[in-house]
């Protein structure tokens, strides 16, 4: 393989405690090493920024309701029919872009891993399906547990090893690769008709409560010790006061300590926390919480979050939050996709504008970028846009240039229609802090890296991790000043290196890489408790053979798999 | 205000899309480089000059520009798709989207047209002269902005599906439609002369439509309130006024409920 030496390029990476020094960057065999021979070739990144490839920690990009949205949203695509010369195939959607376009459009930004944030179960093969089709970046995806029957009554009776031995058993028939919840217990009251709207709601039938879901299941991912934590949408999502259930659910993890061996600090990731920081008590008084929930996670080092940021675009919502997706389809009367996967969990799809003159949605604007401001520790807290619920993840840049420019936010705050209610709701106009570019490599590359149990690969420019590089047109002395060249910069990189293959060239794909699918096969006791509930259930309730149901290999075949002894 | 001519010297083997044939194109381009401008069939870029043989000028702004077509156009799409402002006169028939997307200028087909024609027209005037396909006026598949603004009039006969999801604007058409007239209307007025098959203002929300013939089967969610005496697109009648569709959500306005309104000319 090439050996490539990149010179003279500005390198912030927090993995190496670099600020933005020149070091010249080597590569070979796909890794970082110290030297490379005099042959290698030469790039030149001088008056350009170097980082590690970017991760993103929570996207819905591959699977039954991403697929849900772009064959019921032909529109989101129309008028992207047309070929361009050059390797790539046509990129389809904006909100809900084909695999191809997934693929190329974050390696153009300089990613190069992304978390699928919800597999359901059943439908694994559909995911993997998907996973293996997208381009260029590494990829893996969390199965949905919050609302999934046999959680619901080994939790009950508080029986953690029933739990862990379950997660490990669906980890390794799904290829999945951590603990994802979703409105614990409120999907599953959504198929009576109800919702979880407090900790506190029990679920209907069995009897629990989303205090007690997401309790256990924070015990059973320490059980296990799986390189990511338990991930969380909280109860209550997108409603005005919904901040109390935030911190009410956070507070479950006080003093749980994290038990694994990869690195990861944290026992809750909580997810697009943008959607669960409101105050008021109705859509006429909303306002932002973002400081009051900010302050507790700051204080708490055992969480990590992401915002979740709108985007002010059109987008496609879809979520495993069924309830939550029919409310929003009463408030917009736009069509609504809704599911219930069997046994485990359900979904729902619903199209979203998020206008600037509509008070609430420039709200949530302000919160998402209130909450990265607040951060006090910027390898605890990430940026996204729950692609594509808060908006299309290739708004990236865009959302980069507001938090690293006052000049630039300001300007899109002082204009929306009723800007004055939108300040006095929110602390956007007070704050001063701009985001540095060290501080973004923390919370895009390190951060997320280590929060997912993949530090020691992703993430940085040390020696040794992977050649995934990422190198933008930007002269850290000479930052860009307008909105309109931040995003120019941040959308198209330089140079992209994937295991050290240049895949991007000043924003042009030139290599398709060699794309992993991560999952976690962990190792527990031999549990015939769970086997005989398992093989139980797919007789009695399962509209498929459980014989049917794994993930062949077939489907995932260049995975890279995480092994975690949990035997006891 | 400039008149250029653009006729067909070859019908395309399968659907030409002429995404960029409106005076918004054209407009200040002289025609070497109108010749150049691109146009797809199936995967295939081709250009404007390989379909079309061109003479005359542009002005500099769309407004100062007519297009004038001559030749078989039925194998053309997406014709003064998305115009602004100008004059297109074809004198043929067209494929789907003519017109679609239009928001201003004027837009005369001496011809007939095919289906998804005048989608979300938002502005301007667009002239059929003979009869229009399917989803004339509607929203794009899966999208639910449909017509919103401007004028459209069809002098023949139109399909199914017409101004669904039609928002604003008026639609005449001068013959008759099959099913589903204004499904999911939520504004806007429709004026059919002639008659209408089945499913008139099914989940309409909004707007007004004006029938002179027969509703083949009448919706059961319109009930009828009265009489009006009415001028509608020259025409004085005596017309029964209905509300509905009483199936579907409807708006309040100062607490009073805001129905959708059919008439039916006596």
């Amino acid at each position: 393989m090439s050996e490539y030496i990149i010179k003279n390029g500005h390198v912030f990476d927090s993995v190496t405690g670099i600020k933005g020094d020149k070091k010249d960057i080597s590569v070979k065999d796909g890794k970082i090493v110290d030297k490379v021979g005099s042959s290698a070739k030469i790039v030149d990144a001088k008056g350009k920024t170097v980082m590690a490839g970017a991760l993103d920690i929570h996207a819905h990009v591959a699977g039954p309701k991403v697929n849900a949205g772009r064959w019921y949203r032909p529109e989101d695509k129309h008028f992207d029919s047309h070929k361009v010369p050059g390797i790539t195939r046509i990129e389809g959607g904006k909100s809900i872009p084909t695999v191809f376009k997934t693929g190329y459009a974050y390696a153009r930004m300089g990613f190069t891993f992304v978390m699928e944030a919800a597999m359901p179960p059943m439908y694994a093969r559909h995911v993997h399906e998907e996973i293996h089709d997208t381009p260029i970046i590494d990829e893996a995806a969390l199965p949905v547990f919050g609302n999934n029957w046999f959680i619901l009554e080994y939790l009950k009776n508080q029986e953690i090893e029933n739990t862990a031995a379950y997660i490990a058993w669906i980890l390794r028939q799904t290829k999945g690769y951590g603990v994802k919840c979703v409105n614990p217990g409120g999907t599953e009251a959504w198929a009576w008709g109800l919702n979880c709207l407090t900790i506190h709601d029990p679920v209907p039938y069995f009897d629990i409560t989303p205090a007690e879901i997401i309790t256990g299941l924070i015990a059973a991912n320490e059980y296990l010790g799986l390189p990511h934590s338990f991930h969380l949408h909280q109860n209550d999502l997108g409603n005005p006061g919904n901040y109390t259930v935030t911190l009410d659910s956070l507070k479950l993890a006080e003093g749980v300590k994290p038990k694994n061996n990869f690195g990861r600090e944290q026992v809750l990731h909580s997810t697009h926390l943008q959607f669960h920081s409101y105050g008021g008590d109705s859509f006429a008084n909303i306002d932002s919480k973002a400081k009051e929930v900010m302050d507790y996670v700051n204080k708490q080092k055992n969480l990590t979050i992401d915002t979740g940021q709108v985007t002010l675009d059109e987008t496609t919502t879809m979520t495993a939050d069924g309830p939550f997706e029919h409310h929003l389809h009463a408030l917009n009367h736009l069509k609504w996709f809704n599911v219930d996967v069997e046994l485990e969990t359900g979904a729902g799809v619903v199209p979203y504008i998020y206008s600037p003159n509509v008070t609430v949605n420039a709200i949530q604007w302000a919160i998402g970028l209130e909450l990265a401001l607040f951060a006090k520790d910027p390898e605890r807290c990430f940026i996204t846009t729950d692609h594509p619920n808060a908006g299309p993840f290739t708004r990236y840049p865009r959302v980069y240039s507001w938090l690293m420019s006052k000049k630039v936010r300001d300007e899109r705050l002082n204009t929306f229609k009723n800007a004055d209610k939108v300040i006095s709701a929110t602390y956007l106009a007070e704050i001063d802090r701009e985001i540095s570019l060290y501080e973004l490599a923390q919370m895009t590359r390190s951060g997320p890296a280590r929060a997912l149990g993949l530090s020691k690969d992703y993430g940085g420019l040390a020696p040794g991790m992977n050649a995934d590089i990422a190198i933008y047109n930007i002269d850290p002395d000479n930052f860009p000043t307008t909105g309109a060249d931040i995003e120019k910069a941040f959308a198209n990189v330089a140079y992209l290196f994937k295991d050290g293959k240049i895949c991007v060239e000043e924003g042009k794909i030139v290599d398709m890489g060699h794309k992993q699918t991560f999952w976690v096969d962990a190792k527990v006791n031999e549990n015939k408790q769970v086997m005989h509930d398992i093989k139980e259930k797919f007789l009695k309730y399962y509209s498929l053979n459980e014989n049917n149901y794994p993930v062949p290999e077939s489907y995932a075949p260049h995975q890279h798999i995480l092994t975690v002894d949990a035997v006891q | 205000m400039e008149t250029i001519t653009l006729t067909v010297k070859k019908v395309p083997e399968l659907y030409l899309e002429c995404e960029g044939l409106t005076p918004d194109a054209l407009a200040g381009k002289s025609v070497d480089q109108i010749a150049k401008l691109p146009a797809y069939q199936g995967k295939e870029i081709s250009t404007l000059g390989e379909y079309f043989t061109i003479a005359g000028s542009t002005g500099a702004t769309a407004a100062d520009t007519k297009i004038v077509v001559n030749g078989d156009c039925s194998k053309m799409k997406y014709i003064g798709a998305k115009m602004t402002a100008g004059e297109m006169v074809v004198n043929s028939d067209c494929d789907m989207y003519t017109g679609s997307w239009m928001s201003g200028g004027k837009l005369l087909v001496k011809g007939n047209v095919h289906s998804f024609c005048g989608l979300a027209l938002k502005g301007g005037e667009f002239t059929i002269e003979g009869n229009a396909g399917n989803y004339l006026a509607a929203a794009y598949r899966g999208d639910w902005r449909g017509m919103s603004g401007g004028v459209l009039r069809v002098k023949g006969n139109a399909g199914s599906d017409v101004a669904s999801f039609m928002t604003g604007g008026t639609l005449i058409i001068e013959g008759d439609v099959d099913i589903h007239l204004g499904t999911h209307m939520e504004g806007g007025k429709i004026i059919l002369k002639g008659n209408a098959n089945r499913r008139v203002g099914g989940q309409l929300v909004k707007g007004e439509i004006y029938v002179f013939g027969n509703i083949n089967v009448m919706m059961p969610g319109y009930k009828k309130t009265g009489e009006v005496d009415l001028e509608v697109d020259g025409t004085k009648a005596k017309f029964d006024e209905y509300i509905g569709d009483l199936g579907e959500r409807h708006p309040k306005k100062k607490g009073e409920t805001v129905y959708g309104k059919l008439f039916m000319k006596k």
